[in-house]
Formats: C-alpha cells, structure tokens, sequence
C-alpha cells in the first residue's frame, strides 16, 4: 500500500469569531455543490480555524480564496472505527501503543462506518505505525 | 562631502555659545512684534532674563493659530521695504499662514538647502530637476535657489506633463530630483507604462509629505536612485531644516539655525533625548519672521547616537502629528508608534484599528490587525503565535500591554486621505 494514498488534505479556513462567518463559507460551499465529509471549529481568543474534508478540495480552496478567505491545506489521517460501544477506545489504544502524538482530533460517522480524523505532526510514520498494528485507514480518494 | 564643514560640526561647546548668541539675538528682534511684546509682558519676562539656552523655557509657545491670528503682517519685525519675497503656507483652515524673507534670510535658507545637498553628494556636476510647485509653495523657490548657490544645472520643470518630465529627465541627463514622494510614485508608474527609463538618475530627494521606508524600497527599485527624506516648513523658511544624510538614518537638523526642544504636546513639559514628542523650533537666523519656541505639530524624537558622518544631533523620521497622540494609563502612545511596529512584521498587514476602552477604572487598549496570508498554514498555533509576537513587539516599543485581535485579511476599513484608526471609547459610558 502507498502511504501517500492515506494522506488527506484538509481544508483549513482562518475565520474571526464573530456571528455569520460559518454561514458565508457554507454558502461558498453550497454554491459550488461541494460536498462537507467531516468538519469542524477551533476557537481561540477572538479568532479560529474552520476545519473542514470536503469532496472537492481544490475547488473548495479556489472558491474560497476569490472570496478573500485566508486558506490554507492541512494533511490530516481519517482512522476508521467500529460504529459501536468501545469502537473508540479500540483506536484509541492503539494509537496510544503507537506513541502517536496528536495535535487535534475530531470525529464523523459516515453510512459504512465511524471515522476518526486525526492531525498529527508526523503524517507518514502515524500511518505506517496504524496500518502494522491492524488499525484501517480512509483512502484520500475518498474525498475527491 | 560638507558644504561649510566649520558649521556643520561644531563642537557641542562652540554650538552653545552660538546658539546663546543667536538666540539673544533673536529675542531683541521678536520684541519689535506686538504679539511677542505682549506675550513676554504677560510672562513677566524681559529679554534680559534669558541668560542661557534652558532659559527659553520660561517664554511662552507659539502656534500656528498665532501667526494666522497676525495676518498678513502682523507677525514682521522688520518693515515692509526690507521683505524682498512673501510665500504662504496652504490654508487648510481659515486664511494661510504668511511667510516673509528679507534678503539675508533668503541667503541663509540656500545656504541651508546647499549644505543639504552637498551632504547627499551632489555637487555642480549633478543635472537637477525640481519637481514641485514654483509658486507660494516653498519647495519650489527654496530647492531652487538651493541648487543654483551649490553649483548644479537646475531645471525649474515645476508639476505637470508627466511625459514631458521624463523626456527632460532623459534628453538633459537628469542626476537628481526633487518632488514629493507620491508623485515620485506617479512619475515611476507613468515610466512603467510607457517603458520609459531613467539611465541617468541617481538622487531622488523627497519631501512634503510623510513616507514610509516600504516606499523608500519601491521608490528606489522603480526609479533607480538613493532615496532621501526631507524635512521642512515654511514657518522655518521651508524644506531644507532637517535632511537625511548618506546613512539615511534619521534627519539631520541644523542646529546653528535652529534651536530644538522636544515637548511632550498635552503638558508642554520638555522632554529628554530619546523621548518622542512634538518638535518645537525656535530658529536662530530669521530676519523678517522671528518666531518663538514654535510648535511644529510633528512627532519626532531626539536621537541618542552619533552620526558616522560627524555632523550635529539628528532627530527621527518624522512619524505623524501631535494632535494624534493618546495617553493610555499615562504612557503617550503615537498611532504611528503601532504603524511602525506592524511595519516590522511580516505576518501581519499594515492596515490597522486601534480602540480605547476604560474596564474598571483602567485604560485598555485593543489593537486589531490583519493576518497576512501567506503566513496561515492552517493551524490555530499559527496564529496564536503571531498573536504573541504582536503583542510583544508592542509592549517592547510602547511600554504598554495591548490585546491584539488578529482579523481576515482585507477586512479592514481602508481609508483615503485622512485615516480614522483610532475610536477611543473612554468618555462613553
């Protein structure tokens, strides 16, 4: 397996806090017909970042960019989980023995399975280090 | 190179007594004016009391609301048949300020704009070509006869026709010239456009204007010359009081013809070297319009260090007016102190806004800037980190703690002619 195939970039918008901004860029989103896989918000004192995996990253990142959003891509892993009690924990474990370091994390459950996305500083020892411990990874062209 | 090395660096000793001479000197002249008559008067103050430079101290301030209160000749200690020319200064409010010279401060302020020019090189080997209004406006007369008295070819082209300024720049061989820095700007893009060059340039000398050293760079790059600041107004004959010299690192103010106090504007305490506030000059040389620790309304600073050149004490790049400063928990903060902090860091923008609020009886100041794009690499520490270095690099100048709000690029107000940076929300309640 190509290790490259794991990395998945994530579109990462900087957003002051302030009301209608998330609006605006799923407006964005909306009016491209992009598709948001997984998303979330980081907030820190009067400013965040607007995480999000979306179907078309480039488009996304062009779209955004000519609105005058600053835009940035993130590579992130997405580990899949069991969609039951303890799936969670079973990755958690196992990324804990894999003394994987991660940065933020945030989750989405999907129509096959849950899903675990997970930034971490070093993208392509992080997946060998799932994959050689049985742990089962999204493919980037999942979110093509 | 000097112009009159015996002058331009006299020893801190020699300039005191000179300067006591001249001031005395001075002091005499004014009392032939009503204004300064009174002014001493109600001081309680003869000119005999003022025994030594700090003595000046004791005499009141003059301000540009005083000379308008005297037009149009309110203000001559000399009679009418001894002015040989008049200028006025734009009037921006009310009438304009008039300026009037005899023929020894005519003498005087070409030499000033001779030792100006020397001190950047230029000499009667230059091709000069003057860029500014040659009518009330000092910059055209004064750079003028300047350049005539150090020798060069003058071109007395004054403003307008672009086209027709380049192509003497060009056929005459131009070395050097003078204009304000936006019509430098103008003057490069014009050039661009029209694939013009300018072979032949060297020196460009501007002023009237504020200019930031990011403009220096792009003036330089586009017209290919040594860009040099200068600094003048036409209450102190007009340009040629303060000038860059070759290390371009502060202004060189003349101070055989100047006497320089830098006050703090609210209270009109003097202020040490070092110390930023508003320049007060009392000039030491003028026959037609003496003037009286005259407020200037720019911000500078006396600077500590020597020059390698050896002239006099310089002082700062003048970086904006006193009218616009604050005083935050008692420390004064200039809107162009932040500017030029923001100016240092690339992570962020130049564009800013600065709000003034009291929380429990204590100012706070908020700053917010934007983020520059280039810099976000998607992670909210990025950003944190910029933050931190903000902050930091404003407290080092400011000696203030501020909060700084980090805000999308573009999104801030973008102002034409006079900017609005500052809301100070204290007096509201």
């Amino acid at each position: 397996m190509e290790i490259k195939n794991y990395i998945i970039r994530q579109i990462s918008v900087f957003s002051e806090n302030k009301p209608g901004r998330l609006a605006a860029i799923a407006k964005a989103f909306r009016e491209e017909k992009i598709n948001i896989l997984a998303f979330s918000i980081a907030e820190a004192d009067g400013f965040g970042v607007v995480r999000a995996l979306v179907n078309q990253p480039d488009k996304a990142f062009k779209k955004l960019t000519s609105l005058g959003y600053n835009v940035a891509f993130t590579d992130v892993i997405a580990v899949k989980m069991k969609d039951e009690p303890g799936g969670l924990h079973e990755i958690a474990e196992l990324l804990g023995e894999a003394e994987i370091n991660m940065e933020y994390a945030y989750a989405y459950t999907g129509k096959d399975a849950a899903v675990l996305i997970i930034r971490v500083d070093l993208v392509e020892e992080a997946i060998s280090r799932i994959l050689s411990r049985g742990g089962s990874l999204l493919e980037s062209k999942v979110f093509i | 190179m000097f112009w009159d090395k015996g002058k331009e660096t006299l020893s801190p000793d020699e300039l005191a007594d000179l300067q006591l001479k001249r001031l005395k000197k001075t002091l005499k002249s004014a009392e032939c004016i009503e204004f300064y008559k009174k002014q001493f008067s109600d001081a309680g103050i003869q000119t005999s009391d003022i025994r030594s430079l700090d003595d000046i101290r004791k005499l009141p301030f003059t301000k540009k609301k005083d000379l308008r209160s005297g037009y149009p000749f309110g203000f001559l200690a000399v009679p009418l048949k001894q002015v040989v020319r008049i200028h006025t200064t734009s009037g921006t409010t009310g009438k304009p300020t008039v300026v009037a010279y005899t023929r020894n401060d005519l003498d005087a302020w070409a030499e000033l704009i001779a030792r100006n020019m020397t001190m950047i090189g230029l000499s009667e080997d230059d091709v000069f070509q003057n860029m500014v209004n040659y009518g009330m406006f000092t910059g055209g007369l004064g750079f003028h006869y300047g350049a005539e008295k150090t020798g060069m070819t003058v071109i007395p082209s004054a403003t307008g026709n672009t086209t027709r300024q380049i192509e003497m720049i060009q056929d005459f061989g131009v070395t050097a010239i003078h204009c304000t820095p936006s019509y430098a700007m103008h003057l490069a893009e014009v050039a661009e456009e029209r694939h013009m060059e300018f072979p032949s340039l060297k020196t460009g000398i501007f002023g009237a204007e504020p200019w930031s050293e990011s403009m220096r760079a792009e003036l330089e790059e586009k017209l290919g010359v040594t860009a040099y600041d200068s600094y003048g107004l036409s209450e102190l004959f007009g340009p040629g009081v303060a000038f860059e010299c070759m290390e371009r690192d502060g202004l060189h103010i003349w101070h055989d013809y100047y006497l320089v106090e830098i006050i703090n504007p609210q209270t009109g305490e003097v202020l040490d070297d070092g110390e930023r506030g508003e320049l007060v000059v009392t000039p030491l040389l003028k026959e037609a319009m003496p003037l009286i620790r005259y407020r200037t309304g720019d911000v500078t600073f006396r600077m500590e260090d020597g020059c390698l050149c050896g002239r006099m004490q310089k002082i700062g790049r003048i970086t904006g007016r006193s009218d616009d400063m604050l005083v935050i928990r008692g420390i004064n903060v200039f809107p162009s102190q932040i500017e030029h902090v923001l100016l240092s860091l690339p992570e962020v923008g130049n564009q800013f806004m600065v709000y003034i609020d009291r929380v429990n009886h204590l100012d706070e100041m908020s700053i917010e800037v934007e983020m520059n794009r280039e810099y976000f690499h998607g992670e909210l520490q990025d950003l944190a980190r910029i933050q931190g270095r903000v902050v930091k690099a404003l407290r080092d100048v400011l000696e203030l703690r501020t909060s700084v709000k980090l805000v999308e690029p573009g999104s801030l107000p973008r102002f034409e002619g006079k900017a609005k940076r500052v809301i100070d929300r204290r007096g509201e309640m």
